[in-house]
């Protein structure tokens, strides 16, 4: 089983439910923090970090020894990455997708490529807890390979759960597709509606079961309410604004453990899913 | 001409509340909403679109299979395995690189131009914006997030007018890099919490990294004044200019339902005239604008 989260507009509560939820489930679950621009989740969890592993993408690098300058190079690259300037060839590794279409396409065998590190991975437990995270290096451009990192460290036998980074764009693609179910998280108000709309499509195109989780709740409108009728998309859960929640958020520290009230209500959160995932 | 943006690394910290009521302040501007995959301040300020263009870029890759043979090239050389037994390209996962296009013995994969957003050129009660929207799904967002800025600023010069606005979006990667490259001033803003400082954090080392000037504002501040004053001190420790504090104050959420700025729903309220101080501040700081509209 693996359970997403995502919300179109960004600071929704994806963290705090990706995390309060794992917690509350506890043993035989596995957190991933997909969110490799800005992960968060290991700042509640606290997890005891016993693997790392430096993220690459295969970049290439010409052999003018060998290079003729004939310029196919830069024919099949659809981005500009590898280009043909007077009597040698530049490459420009933060353009390079890494489709190897360069090293493949070369009359001489010049090219061959070599590893550019964007990021880090770690994996780790809190506890009976399993935890995975990637971190982007500051000023790379691309966070997909990292997330495709972290989204391998599922286990099939396992709950996996999914925190996935704001928007509808290729990093949340990356980290819900293929899961079993995206809880859409999201706050009752215009911008909480409109993201939550994209978020929807994104979820169909994608064709996932899907439900909604209204956090503050009591600040905004009903027009969140309305939309899940119309659409007929369970709503999982509502959290109503509530300063004691906010201050142990701001200090890092896990509802579940807190406020003891919210860990029965995460546990029924799941007990849904589940229901629902058997349902479809 | 000089070019603001709005940016935090996590996301919800208030970036296109705080814009708009910068939208209210200053006069003689040209309004930007760079935060392609989740675009909101026309929520807001209701623009009445004048000018809209297709944005197209890249390609995908779609088997002919009249003409396929099976051959299973393509599939060897795919790289993002979008190529499946059955010879159907996936759209999401097919990378637009072309390799296959280029190896196939029998010509048999077209390479057609993807559109994948919407730019828009609109005037608003606020002065005139520029904005887009990029296709549910699509890639592509760094480049969409420049071309929305390239315009503002064409559009800026055609008007005469010597500031841009911009609401970035959220996170560190591609699109945030696309869209403070070159900026004159980002604003950062964060809220009193562990991970608004984690986030902030990083987005400073970018802009570092750039090179951009940054400062820095903490919203909702009441909620924690203990990290409120962490992170002050964490700016001043690094030389980040601290632009303010705004209270957490509902009437935030209630200008939006309105589609109001907070200058405009209650100028008079504690959150508006912590806004005002943080614009006069920034104006001053980057010599943005001299007036006020109000």
């Amino acid at each position: 089983m693996i359970i997403s989260i995502a919300s179109g507009k960004g600071g929704t509560g994806k963290t705090t439910i990706a995390t309060n939820l794992a917690v509350a489930l506890g043993r035989g679950v596995n957190l991933l923090d997909c969110d490799v621009e800005e992960p968060n989740d290991h700042i509640f969890i606290q997890p005891e970090v016993t693997y790392t592993e430096r993220v690459s993408l295969k970049v290439p690098e010409v052999d003018m020894d060998k290079c003729t300058l004939c310029g196919r190079c830069q024919d099949i690259c659809q981005f500009q990455a590898i280009v043909v300037v007077g009597k040698t060839v530049l490459t420009f590794d933060e353009l390079c997708h890494s489709c190897g279409g360069c090293v493949e396409v070369c009359p001489e065998d010049a090219i061959t490529e070599r590893d550019r590190e964007m990021g880090v991975f770690e994996s780790g437990h809190r506890d009976s807890l399993e935890f995975s995270h990637g971190r982007l290096f500051v000023g790379q451009v691309m966070a997909v390979p990292v997330i495709e990192r972290v989204r391998a460290a599922v286990q099939p036998d396992k709950v996996n759960i999914i925190d996935a980074p704001p928007g509808t764009s290729c990093p949340v693609i990356s980290s819900v597709k293929g899961t079993d179910f995206v809880i859409l998280v999201t706050e009752p108000t215009p911008f909480g509606l409109n993201d939550l709309k994209l978020a929807v499509g994104m979820v169909k195109i994608l064709n996932i079961p899907h439900g909604i989780l209204i956090n503050c709740s009591d600040l905004g409108d009903t027009k969140v309410t309305e939309y899940a009728e119309q659409e007929h998309i369970p709503i999982l859960l509502e959290i109503p604004f509530d300063r004691q929640i906010a201050e142990t958020y701001s200090r890092g520290k896990l509802l579940v453990e807190e406020l003891p009230d919210w860990k029965a209500k995460f546990i029924h959160l799941y007990e849904k899913i589940t229901d629902l995932v058997r349902q479809e | 001409m000089k070019e603001l943006i709005v940016i935090s690394g996590k996301g919800g910290t208030g970036k296109t509340s705080l814009l708009g009521a910068f939208a209210s302040l200053a006069k003689d501007k040209v309004l930007c909403d760079a935060d392609v995959d989740a675009a909101d301040l026309y929520l807001i300020l209701e623009p009445d679109i004048r000018e809209r263009q297709d944005f197209q870029e890249g390609h995908r890759a779609v088997i002919n299979l009249d003409k396929c043979t099976e051959c299973g090239l393509c599939r060897e050389l795919c790289r993002f395995d979008a190529i499946s037994p059955e010879y159907k390209v996936d759209p999401i996962d097919c990378e637009g690189c072309g390799v296959c296009v280029y190896f196939c013995p029998e010509d048999a994969i077209d390479f057609p131009i993807k559109t994948c957003g919407e730019l828009f050129v609109s005037e608003t009660r606020a002065g005139p914006m520029v904005h887009a929207r990029l296709g549910i799904a699509e890639d592509n967002s760094g480049k969409l997030v420049t071309l929305t800025r390239k315009k503002a600023k064409e559009l800026s010069e055609k008007r005469g007018l010597n500031l841009i606005l911009t609401d970035g979006p959220p996170g560190l990667a591609c699109p945030v890099i696309a869209s403070i490259a070159g900026a004159s001033a980002v604003l950062i803003v964060t809220e009193p919490t562990l991970s608004g400082q984690h986030d902030m954090d990083r987005v400073v080392e970018l802009a570092n990294h750039f090179g951009i000037p940054a400062s820095i504002c903490i919203n909702k501040h009441d909620l924690n004044l203990d990290m409120t004053v962490a992170i002050e001190q964490y700016a001043r420790d690094r030389g980040l200019p601290v632009m303010g504090r705004i209270p957490f104050d509902p009437s935030f959420t209630k200008a939006m339902v309105q589609k109001q700025t907070i200058i405009e729903y209650d100028g008079k309220s504690q959150a508006a005239q912590a806004v005002v101080e943080i614009w006069e501040k920034l104006a001053a700081r980057f010599d943005l604008d001299t007036g006020q509209a109000m």
